[in-house]
This record gives structure tokens, sequence and C-alpha cells, in this order.
């Protein structure tokens, strides 16, 4: 009796963790973290949204467009450097955002291209972008604008954040070189 | 056998090496008879418009060593962050600073007008001049420095531009001395642009 008892205390327990598990699942879906944008120079008509995008379901989503009142147009794209020849190319099926996996837009690799810009983007202000995901839906979030100094650090390691659930403030994603 | 990999690790780096040295001092040492030696020379007559409006030739730059990237406004990032570099290595030249000449040519000259080149380097140190042209006048001075260049279409009729990432050190003859790649970290671009000055003076 005393073994069925536990037995089925033990049921109750897993029981209510998945549940607990699963409502999470649902509620969090695609986080994006440490946002920011390029300052860009007087006249300049292009800028960079760069971030890490954190898949906390387990199912694939793409990031496959975006949206932003400070631009005509914003697209995806991602740079390389090809034996010194800097290319950029729009991702025309999207950016793939693997199930439990984070995705980082950086420097040097993936942005979010805003094109057509309707004013400066000066250090200090924010700018609103709405992210547009295949199962996600739309995601819009309050983009920082950094100094345009702040790139240099960006290939200091920043890395893949994996398993990183936030980032504090003053890490990477704030620090300015000057 | 762990030994044996890495003396093998260690001879491929010593080749490539090699490799890399033999390649830059080629580009050097062979440059005068560069041409004959079946090296194409880096560099040539030009005629553009700087961001004042103002007609400009390559008569105007040599006599002072100088710097010279190619580039254009529309860049989010690469052109951002050298013109960033490059301003903060003409502050840190102090007074030697004056001793060179620099230029930003665009590879765009479609969006890039010399009104937008003025604003665009108002960003940046002053010393940086802006040029562009019409696209004959580019695609000419492009071939000279070897520049490769080219528009890829994106979206809604915009378009980026793939481009050479070089800064050319030009000396005051107006051939090439060597060159800063994208990135390269502060010392090793100062000592470049220092050696610029004292072995290829102003004439």
């Amino acid at each position: 009796m005393r073994t069925f008892s536990s037995l089925a205390f033990i049921a109750v327990l897993i029981v209510a963790a998945s549940t607990t598990a699963c409502a999470q699942a649902a509620k969090t879906s695609i986080v994006v973290e440490d946002p920011y944008a390029r300052a860009t120079p007087a006249g300049a008509l292009s800028g960079a949204a760069y971030m890490t995008l954190e898949n906390k379901t387990n199912a694939a989503d793409r990031l496959i467009g975006a949206s932003s009142n400070v631009a005509a147009q914003v697209q995806i794209h991602e740079m390389s450097m090809v034996n010194g020849v800097m290319q950029m190319r729009q991702l025309a099926n999207g950016l793939p955002v693997p199930a439990g996996e984070s995705v980082a837009l950086k420097p040097g690799g993936y942005h979010v291209m805003l094109i057509g810009l309707k004013k400066q983007l000066t250090a200090g202000e924010t700018l609103p972008l709405t992210l547009t995901f295949e199962k996600a839906g739309n995601i819009s979030v309050t983009v920082p604008i950094k100094a345009m100094g702040s790139m240099q650090d960006s290939h200091g390691g920043m890395g893949n954040m994996d398993g990183m659930q936030n980032t504090k403030p003053g890490g990477m994603g704030t620090m300015e070189m000057k | 056998m762990r030994a044996r990999q890495w003396a093998v690790v260690a001879l491929a780096g010593v080749a490539g090496f090699a490799a890399v040295f033999l390649c830059i001092a080629l580009m050097t040492t062979g440059r005068p008879t560069g041409e004959a030696a079946g090296i194409p020379a880096i560099g040539g007559p030009f005629e553009l418009v700087d961001d004042n409006g103002k007609p400009v030739s390559d008569k105007q730059l040599v006599g002072k060593p100088f710097a010279m990237y190619f580039g254009y406004t529309f860049c989010p990032e690469v052109c951002p962050t050298t013109l960033l570099d490059l301003s903060r290595w003409i502050k840190d030249l102090g007074s030697d600073a004056d001793k060179l000449n620099y230029a930003f040519v665009s590879i765009d000259p479609e969006r890039d007008t010399p009104k937008l080149l003025h604003m665009y380097l108002s960003s940046f140190d002053p010393h940086i001049r802006g040029f562009t042209g019409t696209s004959e006048q580019i695609a000419k001075i492009a071939r000279e420095y070897r520049v490769y260049y080219k528009k890829v279409p994106t979206e809604n009729g915009s378009y980026v531009m793939d481009h050479s990432s070089i800064m050319y050190l030009m000396g005051a003859d107006g051939k090439m001395a060597s060159a800063i790649v994208y990135q390269e970290d502060d010392a090793s671009a100062l000592k470049k642009l220092r050696s610029l000055i004292t072995t290829s003076p102003s004439s």
C-alpha cells in the first residue's frame, strides 16, 4: 500500500512536471537576444541590425522578413568575404532557426539590412523592428543604436550563445570601443 | 605518431608562410620590373570628381604617398568600418597625417553623387576625400587598381555591390607600395602607413 502511494505520488509529479514544461514551451517560442543596430554615417541610406535568435521550441522555424518605420524596406542578408571581396546576398528563403538552437546575426555574417533609411541612425537612440517568422509570426523588438565603433569588438568571440538564457547588461553586446 | 603529425602541420605552416612571404616580396621588390615579369602594375591615371563636385585627377594625388579605398555609401558594414579604422589611424599619425593623401573612391557612381559622398564623409576624418565619376571613369580606375566590383540586385529594385575590400597604399610616384586588409589590427596598419611616409616621401 505504501509502495502504491509513493508510486502514485511520483506519477503525479511526473505529470505535473511535463505539463509545466509543455506550458512553457508553448509560451516561449523565439527569443530575440541582444538586438542592436549600428549608427550610420551622415547621408547613408542603409544600415544593419544584429541580434541572436533563440528557438526554444522543438520545431524548426525561419526568419522570413522584417519591417521598421525607419526604413523603406528591410531584408535579411548574409555577408561574406571571399578572397578579399566583400559579398552580400539577400537570403531568398529566409534564415532558418533550427529547433532548440540559436542563430547569431553578427558583423561579418547574417544581418538585418535596413534599406532606404528615412533618418540617420544615431547612437543612443532606438529603432522599432518587427521580425516575421514562418511559425512564430511577428515579434516586435526595440533595437538600441550603438556607436559605429562598437562593431569592433564583435569578432572578439561573442560566439554562439547556445544555452545562454539572458545576457546581462554590460555584456559583449553593449561594449563600445572608443 | 603524434609528434610526426605535428611536424607535418608545422612544415605546412612554414611552407604557407614562405608562400605568403614570397608573394609579398614579389609584389614589392618585383614592382619596377613587374610588367616584364608578368605582374601587372597597380595604379594609373584617372579623372574623377571629388566630393566638392570639382574635377580631380591622379596628378593631384601623386607627389604625396596616398591611401586609396574603393567602396560605396550604401555599404552597411565593411565600408564604414574601414573608414572608421582609417580615421583612427589618421588621428594616431598625428602631425604626420598630413604627409599622406587619403581617398575613398565610389564603385557605385549611380547612387554616390559628390553631394552624398561629402555628407557621408563628414562622419569620418576630414583628411579623407571622396571621389566619384561616370560609370566609365569608375570602370577605368577599377581596372587600373585591379578592383573587383559587381552590382547584385535584391528585392524591390534595390541592389548591393560586391567589392574588393583592400586598402591600397600607393607611393608618391603613384605605384603600389603595400596594402592593408579588412580589419587589419591597428599596430600593423600604422606601421605600414608610417613606413609609406618614410620610404616614399613627398616629392
